[in-house]
C-alpha cells in the first residue's frame, strides 16, 4: 500500500515539529495581524520587523550566542526603537506616518545589513548562518526554539482573549471606549506589544523581509468571508496557519529554498481565492450582483416599452424590433439579444412580424409601469419634485418597487388624491385613462 | 476663525473674553450662583483649549441646569465637538475645569452618556449593531471582562427603544445613515446615564429617524435627565430645546432658549463680530509659522 505520510516525511519527528512550529507563525501572524491591519498598524509591522535586523546583529556579536531567545531579545530591543523612533518623528516634526516608516524601515535594515555582512566576513564562511533572519528558514528551528515559540503564541493568543473586547472598541471607537474610563495608552501598548512579539516569533522562520504579509495576508483574505471580528480573527488564523505549515512543507521539497517567499506565496494564493470567490464582499459576487441588476432593469425596460406602445397602439401587439429599436433608444443587437433572453423566461414571443408579450410578460411590464407611473404622482403630490422632473427619479426606483410598497403607495394615491390607480395602465382602451402625473393641477408636463 | 472677515470694529478691548457690545435685556450667559453645585449636571469655569497654541474655546464659563435638553450651537470650528470632549476631560486644558454634579468626570463617568459624531468612526468595521450597543456597556463591565447576558440583554432593549432590534445582527455598513445615529443613541441608553452628551446626533439623518430621535430625547427629559447636543439646524432650535448655549470659541449666550436665542445674539455668534480675538489667533498662528 502507498504510505503516504512517508512520501511527505511525517513520520520524522524533525519534521512535523518544524512544521507545527511553522503553523504557530502562521496562526499567530494571521490572529494579531487582523487587530493590526484594522488599526491601519500592518505597515507599522513591517517596520519593525526591519528594525529587528540589527538587533539579530548585535545580540550575537555581544554574546557570541546564536540562541533564539539571546537573538529574540536583541530583535525586540531594536524593534521597539525603531516603532518608537517613528513615533517621535510623527509627534515632533511635519514628516507623515509613511515618510516615517519609509526612513525608519530603511535605515535600520541598512544598519542590519551592513553588521550582518560584517559577521559573515569576520567568521570562515557562512557559520554564523544569521542571514536565515533575512528570508526566513524554518528547517533551521530546533526542538528548543519551537518550544519558546510556543510558549510566546500561547502567551498571545491568551493575552488576546483576556484583550479581546477592549481591542475590538479601541479599533473600532477609541474616543468612546475613552469615556468610557479605559486608558487609550495602555490598551494601545498592550496591542502595540504582542505585535511586536508576532513578529518576533515568526522572524526565523519567515525572516524580516516577508513577515509583515504574514501579518496583513491572512487578516485582509479572511476579511473577505466575514462581518464578525471574531471570525475573522479565527479564519485569519487558521488561514496563516495553512499558509505557514503549507509553505514550509513546499520549500523543504527543493534544496536551499527559504521558507519565508513561500509561505507568503502560499497566503496571497489564499488571498486571490478570497478576493476572487468570497460571497457577498468577493469580486465574483459583486459582479455578479451587478449583472442580475443590470438584466432586471433590462428585463423591465423592454416590457415597459412593449406595454407603452401597446397602449399607443391600442393592441397587444405584436411590434417590430424596429419599433422597440425607436421606443427604448437601443441598438439591434441588444433588442434582439434582450428579446430572446425574455423569450427564455416566457416572457414575450417572437415571430417574424414582432415581439409580442405573453400574460406573464404583460403583468410584469404592467407592474414595471405602475411603478413608475404612481411614483411619478407620489413625487408630485408630496410636493418632492416639480412634474417636468419626476422622471428620471421614478425610472430608477421602478426597479426596486416590491407589490406590497404598490399596494401601500395605490392606496395612498386613491384615497387622498382621487386617482384611478386601476386605469393608470391601459393597454386596450384608447390610451386615454392615463394622464401624466401634474396634468390634474394644469401644470406643464415636459 | 481665521476665515472670518476682519471686519473693522471698534473693539479694541485688550481682554478678548470681555463682553462689549450692547447688553441685551436679558443677560445672554446665564449661571446659576444660588444653585447647590452638586445639583447641577454640567459646570464648566475658566476653561481655555488651545490646539498647538490656536484657542478653540476661550474663556469658557458655563451652568447647565438639570432635567434640560440643551442645544449647542454655532459656526464650523467654533468648539462645540471640543466642548463635548473636554466636559470628559478627553482634552488637554490651558486652563479651568469642567464638572458633572460637583465632582470631576473620573468620578462621575458612569453617569455619563456619550454619542459621538459618527464621521468619528469606520462603519466597514467588521461588527453588529448589537455588539456596538453592548459596547456601551463597557463601562460598567470593566477591564478584561465580558459583558454579561445581562449587558446583552440591556443592549437589546436599547436598540428595541430605538427602532432598530429587527436590524440587531446586521453589519453596520449595511444600515443607512439615520440607523447608524440611532445604533449611536442605543448605544448611549444602554450607558444607562444622568447626563447625556451628544455630538450632531441629528446630522445626516432622515426626518422619520430625526423625529424618532427627539422622541427619545424628550422622553429621557421626562425622567429628569439632562441631555447636551450639538446642533447644526438653527430652524429648529426654538423647537427642540428649552436652554441653549451659542458658542463662537467663546460663549456668546447660555439660558432659556426664548430669552437668549434671538438675532442679537445669532449674530455676534455667526457673524464677524469676535475679530480681536480672530486677530489674535492668526498673530499667534503666523508668529508659530515664523511669518510674524
Amino acid at each position: 500500500m502507498f504510505d503516504f505520510l512517508s512520501v511527505l516525511h511525517l513520520e520524522d519527528a524533525t519534521v512535523r515539529m518544524v512544521l507545527f512550529g511553522s503553523l504557530l507563525i502562521g496562526a499567530t501572524g494571521g490572529a494579531l495581524g487582523s487587530f493590526a491591519v484594522l488599526r491601519g498598524r500592518s505597515l507599522m509591522g513591517d517596520a519593525l520587523a526591519h528594525a529587528a535586523l540589527p538587533g539579530v546583529a548585535l545580540a550575537f556579536l555581544w554574546t557570541g550566542s546564536k540562541s533564539l531567545p539571546v537573538l529574540i531579545t536583541g530583535a525586540t530591543c531594536t524593534g521597539i526603537i525603531g516603532v518608537l523612533l517613528i513615533q517621535f518623528i510623527t509627534s515632533r516634526t511635519r514628516i507623515k506616518a509613511d515618510a516615517a516608516i519609509g526612513i525608519v524601515l530603511t535605515v535600520f535594515f541598512g544598519v542590519g545589513i551592513v553588521l550582518l555582512t560584517h559577521i559573515q566576513r569576520s567568521l570562515v564562511g557562512n557559520q554564523a548562518g544569521l542571514d536565515k533572519f533575512l528570508f526566513g528558514q524554518a528547517a533551521s528551528m530546533v526542538e528548543d526554539d519551537v518550544r519558546v515559540m510556543l510558549v510566546m503564541s500561547l502567551f498571545i493568543f491568551v493575552v488576546v482573549l483576556i484583550l479581546y473586547k477592549e481591542f475590538k472598541a479601541l479599533i473600532f471607537d477609541p474616543n468612546f471606549l475613552q469615556s468610557l474610563g479605559y486608558s487609550l495608552q495602555k490598551v494601545d501598548l498592550a496591542l502595540m506589544g504582542l505585535i511586536v512579539l508576532t513578529v518576533m516569533v515568526g522572524l526565523q522562520a519567515v525572516g524580516v523581509v516577508l513577515i509583515a504579509a504574514m501579518l496583513i495576508t491572512p487578516a485582509v483574505a479572511a476579511r473577505f468571508w466575514t462581518e464578525r471580528l471574531h471570525v475573522m480573527v479565527a479564519l485569519a488564523a487558521v488561514i496563516g496557519g495553512v499558509s505557514g505549515a503549507t509553505g514550509t512543507f513546499l520549500s523543504a521539497q527543493a534544496p536551499r529554498v527559504p521558507t519565508g517567499p513561500v509561505m507568503v506565496l502560499v497566503a496571497t494564493g489564499l488571498f486571490i481565492v478570497s478576493a476572487l470567490f468570497a460571497p457577498r464582499r468577493g469580486v465574483l459576487a459583486r459582479w455578479l450582483r451587478q449583472r442580475a441588476n443590470v438584466l432586471r432593469e433590462r428585463r423591465h425596460h423592454l416590457l415597459r416599452a412593449l406595454i407603452e406602445l401597446a397602449e399607443r397602439a391600442g393592441k397587444a401587439g405584436p411590434f417590430s424590433t424596429q419599433e422597440l429599436m425607436d421606443e427604448l433608444g437601443w441598438e439591434r443587437r441588444r433588442v434582439k439579444r434582450e428579446a430572446k433572453r425574455l423569450r427564455r423566461l416566457d416572457m414575450v414571443t417572437l415571430a417574424h412580424h414582432g415581439v409580442e408579450a405573453t400574460p406573464a410578460g404583460l403583468a410584469e411590464g404592467t407592474f414595471v409601469v405602475k411603478c413608475h407611473r404612481l411614483w411619478e404622482h407620489y413625487l408630485v403630490y408630496r410636493d418632492i419634485l416639480a412634474a417636468d422632473h419626476v422622471d428620471r427619479p421614478a425610472d430608477e426606483v421602478e426597479h426596486l418597487l416590491t407589490p406590497d410598497i404598490l399596494e401601500r403607495l395605490e392606496e395612498i394615491l386613491r384615497r387622498d388624491h382621487g386617482i384611478d390607480t386601476d386605469r393608470v395602465v391601459d393597454i386596450h382602451g384608447s390610451g386615454s385613462g392615463y394622464r401624466p402625473a401634474g396634468r390634474e393641477r394644469g401644470e406643464e408636463v415636459g | 476663525m481665521s476665515d472670518q472677515s476682519p471686519t473693522p470694529v471698534g473693539d479694541q478691548s485688550p481682554t478678548p473674553g470681555e463682553d462689549t457690545s450692547a447688553e441685551p435685556a436679558a443677560p445672554a450667559i446665564q449661571l446659576l450662583p444660588d444653585v447647590d453645585p452638586d445639583k447641577i449636571p454640567i459646570r464648566i469655569h475658566d476653561m481655555t483649549i488651545a490646539y498647538h497654541r490656536k484657542p478653540v474655546l476661550w474663556d469658557v464659563d458655563l451652568d447647565v441646569p438639570e432635567g434640560k435638553l440643551v442645544g449647542i450651537v454655532g459656526p464650523n470650528g467654533a468648539g462645540k465637538s471640543t466642548m463635548i470632549l473636554a466636559i470628559m476631560n478627553l482634552v488637554p486644558k490651558a486652563s479651568g475645569w469642567a464638572r458633572i454634579y460637583g465632582k470631576p468626570y473620573e468620578e462621575m463617568r458612569r453617569i455619563v452618556g456619550y454619542v459621538p459624531q459618527r464621521e468619528s468612526v469606520d462603519w466597514d468595521f467588521p461588527i453588529s449593531a448589537h455588539e456596538v450597543v453592548t459596547m456601551g456597556r463597557y463601562g460598567h463591565v470593566g477591564w478584561f471582562r465580558r459583558p454579561s447576558r445581562q449587558d446583552k440583554q440591556i443592549a437589546s432593549e436599547a436598540l428595541d427603544k430605538v427602532g432598530m432590534a429587527e436590524y440587531a445582527d446586521r453589519q453596520i455598513s449595511q444600515l443607512s445613515g439615520g440607523q447608524q445615529q440611532r445604533v449611536f443613541l442605543a448605544r448611549a441608553l444602554a450607558q444607562d446615564a444622568k447626563v447625556y452628551l451628544m455630538d450632531e446626533p441629528f446630522a445626516g439623518v432622515d426626518a422619520a429617524t430625526e423625529a424618532a430621535i427627539i422622541d427619545i430625547l424628550m422622553e429621557l427629559r421626562a425622567q429628569g435627565k439632562t441631555i447636551l447636543v450639538v446642533h447644526h439646524d438653527l430652524q429648529t432650535v426654538t423647537r427642540y430645546f428649552d436652554w441653549v448655549i451659542m458658542l463662537n470659541t467663546r460663549v456668546v449666550a447660555s439660558g432659556p432658549t426664548e430669552e437668549v436665542f434671538n438675532d442679537t445674539t445669532l449674530n455676534k455668534t455667526y457673524g464677524g463680530r469676535l475679530t480681536v480675538l480672530s486677530q489674535a489667533a492668526q498673530a499667534v498662528q503666523d508668529y508659530e509659522t515664523g511669518r510674524a
